[in-house]
Parts: C-alpha cells; structure tokens; sequence
C-alpha cells in the first residue's frame, strides 16, 4: 500500500528526513519510535503533505500512485488520515458540520453522492459509540476550548467516521491519561481491517500495551536505524533509546 | 499553493455589468440650481427645497473629513459628478406591470425579481435604481396591515406630514460633511411607517443599484416604528464595474417609539475596485437610529464586503429608560479595499443596554478599523455595555486597527469591552485540507466560523447569502 524509499526532506534549512525506507501493507499496523527530533513527526507530516516541509529527495508511492505529486487534500480523498499531535481548533464551527463537510468531500472526490445531515446523524451515533461519546460533543465547535485529551479523542472519532485506508496517529497518546488511552487504543483496534493499514507514531511504549504492531521501527537523526517485532519496543522500554543510540554507533 | 490561489484571486465581481438604458440626467456639477433641478423633477413641496438649499449652503462651509478616519484617498472633485439620473420612463408609473423591461430583468440579474409572484415569499422589496425607486412589491399587502413602504419621494408626496415630522429628527442636515450633501442633494430612498402596535407581517427589504457612469448615488431611508410596533428591514446594494470612483452617500434614520423595535441588517456588496485599486466605490455613509421611546430596541447588522472605501457608523442614542441599542458587523476588505467602520452607542435613559460585536477580516492589502464610541451620560443610572471587537487576518500585507473611545458620565454604569486577533495560519488550513477540503472551502469555513455570532442575527434567507458572499469575497486571499 505504502512504499516509501530514500525520503529527505527539510524545514527550513535544517535537513531532518535524511533517506527513509518503509513499507507498508494492507491489513498492517506500523508503530514508528524514537526519541525527540529524530524525525518521526516530520515523517508523519510530510506523508500528510504539510506545506512547511520540503521533500528533497526520495520517493513515496501510495497504492501505485506518487504520494508526493498530491495535494494534500487529495492525499486526504485518498484516504490518508493524519491524527495530528496539536489538533487545530475552529471556533463557530460546529463538530458535526465539520465532519459533515469532511465527509460529503470525501465521498464526492469518490464518486459517490453527500449525505444529509440527518443520514449523517445516524451514521454519527455508531461512531460516538466507538469513543463513549454521547451527542452533546456534536454541537460544539471543532476542538474549541476542547481538553487535551478531548482533542486527540476527537481525532479518532473523525478518524471512525471518514474510515482512512491509511491511518498516520501522530503521538497521540501524549498527554492522554489511562481512561482516554484506552478509549483511544479500543477506537483503533476496532477500525482495524485487511483492507487499511496504520502508522503509529510515538515516543513511548504504553499505547502498544493497547494496539499490538506488526512492525517497530526505530527512527534516530532522520533514519530508520532498527525495525523488528513487537519485541523492540519492549525492549527499547527497559533499556532506552540510549541503548540503540549506543549499540547504532558502534555499529557504524 | 500560492499559484491556484493567484487564479482565484481575479474571480469576476458577477454583478459588474452595466444596464443600457436610456436616462433623464442632470448636467454635472453642483450648486443651487441643481438642487432647485432635483426639487423640481420630483415634484417636492417649498418647505422640503428649502430644506435642501439649507444643508447645501451648511454643506459649502464643511470641509471632507480626512484627517480622522483611518483612510486615505483624493479628494471627491464634488463638480465632476452628476447628482441625478433616471431611467426615462414614458410616464409615471401606476404599478409594477409597467416597469420597463430592461430594469426588471436587470433585476432578475441580480437576483431580486420584481415580479410579485416570483418573489421571495414573505419579502417585499422596493428596488432604487441610481436615483429613483422603480417599484415596490406586496404594497397592497402591507398597506391592509397598516405598514406604509413606499420609495422616499411617493411618501413626500402621499404622506408630507410624516416626512415632514421625522425627517432630519435623528441626523440633522448640519451633522456632517455627508449627511450635510446627502440632504443638499438626495435623490430617492425607502420609507418605512409602522403604526402603533403594529407587528410587520413580512421583511421589508429595498435593493440599491448604481448603474450611471459619474453619477453618485445619495439615497435617503426613514423607518418609523410607532408605539409598540415592531420591523424587520434588509437593504442589498450593487454596481457595476467602473474604472472611475464613484460616490455613495446615504443617510439612514431610524424613530422607535416607546416599546417598539426596529432590526436594520445591510448586506453591502458595492464595486470594491480591482485588485490594483482602480475604481470601486466610496461608501460614505449616515446611518443613526434614536430609541426616542421607553422599552424600545434598534439593532443594526451590517455585512460589509464591498466598496473601495467604506466610511460608516450605525449608531443608537438610547434616549427612552431601558432601551437596548445592538451593532452587530462583519467588515470584509480585500485587494486595495479601506474600511473605517464601527457604532455610536449614545445613552441617554436610564437602564440601557447596549451590545457590540465586530468582526473584522483583513486579507491581501486591505486596511481595516474598526472605531467605536460608547458615551454614557450623566442620567444613565445603570447603564450598560458590551463590545466584542475581532480582527482576523489573512496573509502578510493587510492590517487590523481599533480605535475604541469610551467615556463614561455615570458611576453607576458598566462598560465591558473585549478585544482579540487572530491570524488564519497555515496550521488551521492544513488541517481542514487534511480532512479532504480545499483551500477556498478551508477558509471558507474558517471565516464563517469567526463571524458565526453576526450571522445568527440576520434574517434566514439572507444569512445564507452572506455566508456565499463572504467565500466570494475571499477567494484566492491567501497566498
């Protein structure tokens, strides 16, 4: 589904992807570690196409497609969903308009016909489940005076309804207390299909106590230096990025 | 991203076009023969022409404001501009039936059919085309409730003692340099009579045209709502798309009497000009109402997003005890666009209420401010005051400024004001394109959601429209 091969990219001037190679299948969930700016974020971002970041070498393709030929919304239409770190809030708008609106240009980019707000309110009860979330969230504006946590269950309750193939979780269980990283975990184990595939990124082990990868990768200065089983991030969590930082420098 | 937006930037202004038809136009220039010229066309009585003369002779020793307002521009040379023109019509007209068809399908242009049955339901309108109503729909509906809505020169005809009563009561001929020319000179207008207890059973609604080249337009409006009774009134306004500045001054006078309420909302969508500057119109505007009754309410809406230049106040005097004055405004400026916009909120009575909510959007080079008066008086034991005052901004090059001047002559009075700026950032479109929008939807929606407390306060039909426009008016704003 996804094959990413010698990726670069810089903010500004300061090169922070500097050749990543990852492959991604359906049915896969891929959990991308690493201590703070090694790059992981930056990673998940330029996959979403963000403007800030300029790709200077390297290749993505997307079910067959050059990822980074896309604009980002059409990256989105194609099912690329990226949970973002720092949900943005937009005050007077509503929650269910939005998503409403997310998902109308979803479905016409597809070829298929908008949903009334009424369809769409059936189909929103099932999502809201998903995150015990009862209606009341629906008609507040979009992350608006929203906790920490409230944002980032947010993301997943969009996440629910516009059904990503590709799903990009960008640490969001940082700052997330035990209750909502379970409800977070659940939301995503329960989107989980042969069909799609997830990237998790994070700086801590814990959320995989709760969404079991199939894949670990260890990113360090803008490189994948390590990637094995579930196994690794257990490992990584005992001993410390240290440890690999160590063990990848002796190595070279 | 910078490129598609640089494509949606020279969206064409849908309402440019020009109408060719024939027009009875006053030579150009301005002095007293002009103004005997006006009286006369439209058949006016002594006492109003010398009304006129009055202003015009007030109006020679003012000079055009320049230094206060946060604007700048030439001078309007006041002798290069024609100060009447009217479609030529073979005779008066006895109903709309006899309209000429090129201004009603003008009208159908712009969205306003005149034609009763096509309309709106539960809308009339009263359509002002340069300097003449060229007809008023659903009056025989009114009338059986009592409402007079007529255009200002059928109600000097048909009802001179009402005029006569309140015209000039809430902005004196000698208020301003504006005003001041307005009442020299003005043209056409609506008006509006609501008698005691009285409840309007439909919006009234009047749509300004400029169509003539170097012509100004200088509309007058008058809504009376008597004791108890209550109205509903939206105006629209277009142009067509001229090289040349072309001049709009107006006043707008509101009388509410003791319980009665008046909602004003404008939705303002002149000619801006072009993305250089060139052309567009200046909106320089009159608009007052006075809560001369206890219990009574004005509340003005204004979507602004047109005009080269806007020059505008909506103002209230509370003058009756426990009267509520509102200003709620969305001020959109793009392109070379200049607005200095805000309210007066002048208590008089005792226990009044006023509240203030501006919005102001700021993209490509526009300059927007807002200025604000909130003045209480010595006897306003109680008084009140709320004003929210937003800026946003889109892009690098526009600016946001706020002059707020607030003084308070009543210890007893409270006056809260809140101010904030944001900026539409990359972040905030980033993450609505990640959820499958583009640009133009992004902030669109972004936008809308800053202005969603304006937008409750407009009539339904017309908040829908407002939203449009405001997408419009935007397009390719960010780059």
């Amino acid at each position: 589904m996804l094959e990413i091969k010698g990726l670069r990219a810089r903010a500004g001037e300061k090169e922070i992807l500097r050749g990543i190679d990852l492959t991604v299948n359906a049915g896969e969930i891929h959990a991308v570690m690493g201590p703070n700016g090694s790059g992981k974020s930056t990673l998940a971002q330029v996959l979403a196409g963000h403007p800030a970041y300029e790709v200077t070498g390297g290749e993505v393709q997307y079910d067959g497609n050059d990822l980074l030929d896309m604009d980002p919304e059409v990256r989105a239409q194609a099912g690329i969903f990226l949970a973002f770190q720092y949900p943005v809030e937009i005050p007077g708008i509503s929650n269910a308009y939005f998503l409403r609106a997310a998902y109308n240009e979803i479905r016409k980019a597809r070829g298929h016909e908008e949903v009334d707000s009424m369809d769409f309110l059936d189909l929103l009860e099932e999502k809201l489940r998903l995150v015990e979330w009862g209606p009341e969230i629906m008609s507040r504006a979009v992350n608006s005076g929203f906790s920490g946590g409230e944002k980032k269950r947010n993301e997943i309750l969009q996440m629910a309804v516009l059904e990503p193939r590709l799903a990009i979780l960008d640490e969001t269980d940082s700052g997330l207390d035990i209750d909502a990283l379970r409800i977070v975990a659940s939301g995503v184990n329960a989107l989980r299909r042969p069909d799609n595939a997830t990237i998790i990124v994070t700086h801590y082990q814990r959320l995989l106590n709760y969404i079991v990868p199939d894949r670990v990768h260890v990113l360090s200065a803008g490189r994948i230096v390590k990637s094995g089983g579930k196994e690794l991030a257990l490992e990584l969590e005992a001993k410390g990025y240290e440890w690999l930082e160590q063990e990848v420098g002796a190595a070279s | 991203m910078s490129s598609s937006v640089e494509a949606l930037v020279n969206k064409e202004y849908k309402y440019g076009f020009v109408t060719d038809i024939e027009a009875d136009s006053a030579p150009m220039g301005l002095n007293e023969d002009i103004i005997r010229l006006i009286s006369s066309k439209k058949g006016e009585p002594g006492w109003l022409l010398d009304w006129r003369l009055k202003a015009f002779r007030g109006w020679l020793k003012m000079t055009e404001p320049h230094n206060w307002p946060n604007i700048s521009y030439t001078p309007v040379d006041y002798q290069a501009l024609r100060y009447y023109s009217a479609p030529r019509t073979a005779k008066p007209l006895g109903s709309l039936d006899e309209v000429d068809p090129k201004l009603l399908e003008t009208y159908q242009k712009l969205g306003i059919p005149l034609t009763e049955q096509k309309l709106l339901a539960g809308v009339a309108v009263d359509a002002i085309f340069d300097s003449v109503s060229v007809g008023t729909t659903y009056k025989a509906k009114l009338a059986e409730a009592g409402v007079i809505f007529c255009s200002f020169g059928e109600a000097v005809r048909e009802h001179p003692d009402l005029v006569r009563k309140y015209l000039g009561s809430v902005v004196p001929a000698s208020d301003n340099f504006f005003a001041a020319l307005n009442a020299a000179v003005f043209s056409d207008g609506s008006f509006v009579f609501v008698p005691r207890g009285v409840k309007c059973p439909m919006e009234l609604s009047t749509y300004f045209r400029i169509n003539a080249a170097d012509t100004g337009q200088f509309e007058r409006t008058l809504i009376i709502a008597e004791e108890g009774a209550s109205v509903s009134y939206l105006e629209g306004c277009t142009a067509p798309k001229r090289d040349q500045n072309q001049l709009h001054a107006a006043v707008v006078e509101l009388v509410a009497l003791d319980d009665a309420s008046i909602k004003y909302s404008t939705v303002q969508n002149w000619y801006a000009g072009d993305e250089e500057g060139k052309g567009g119109i200046y909106n320089f505007v009159t608009k007052r109402g006075k809560c001369v009754g206890v219990n009574s309410k004005i509340s003005w809406t204004q979507v602004e997003t047109g005009s080269a230049i806007t020059w505008k106040y909506p103002s209230v005097i509370l003058q009756g005890d426990n009267s509520v004055g509102e200003f709620y405004s969305v001020a959109v400026v793009n392109g070379r666009q200049q607005a200095d916009t805000g309210t007066k909120m002048i208590h008089l009575g005792k226990n009044t209420r006023s509240t203030i909510v501006s919005k102001g959007i700021s993209a490509g080079r526009g300059q927007n401010s807002y200025r604000g008066l909130v003045k209480v008086l010595p006897k306003a034991a109680s008084a009140r005051n709320y004003t929210q005052c937003d800026s946003m901004l889109i892009g690098n090059r526009c600016g946001a400024h706020t002059f707020p001047y607030i003084d308070v002559q009543n210890s007893t009075a409270s006056v809260e004001h809140e101010a904030s700026t944001s900026k539409i950032g990359e972040d905030q479109i980033f993450y609505l394109k990640q959820r499958g929008l583009n640009t133009e939807n992004a902030i669109s929606m972004i936008v809308n959601g800053f202005c969603k407390e304006v937008f409750k306060e407009l009539p339904m039909e017309f908040a829908v429209e407002a939203q449009k426009l405001l997408g419009v008016s935007l397009e390719g704003s960010v780059g």
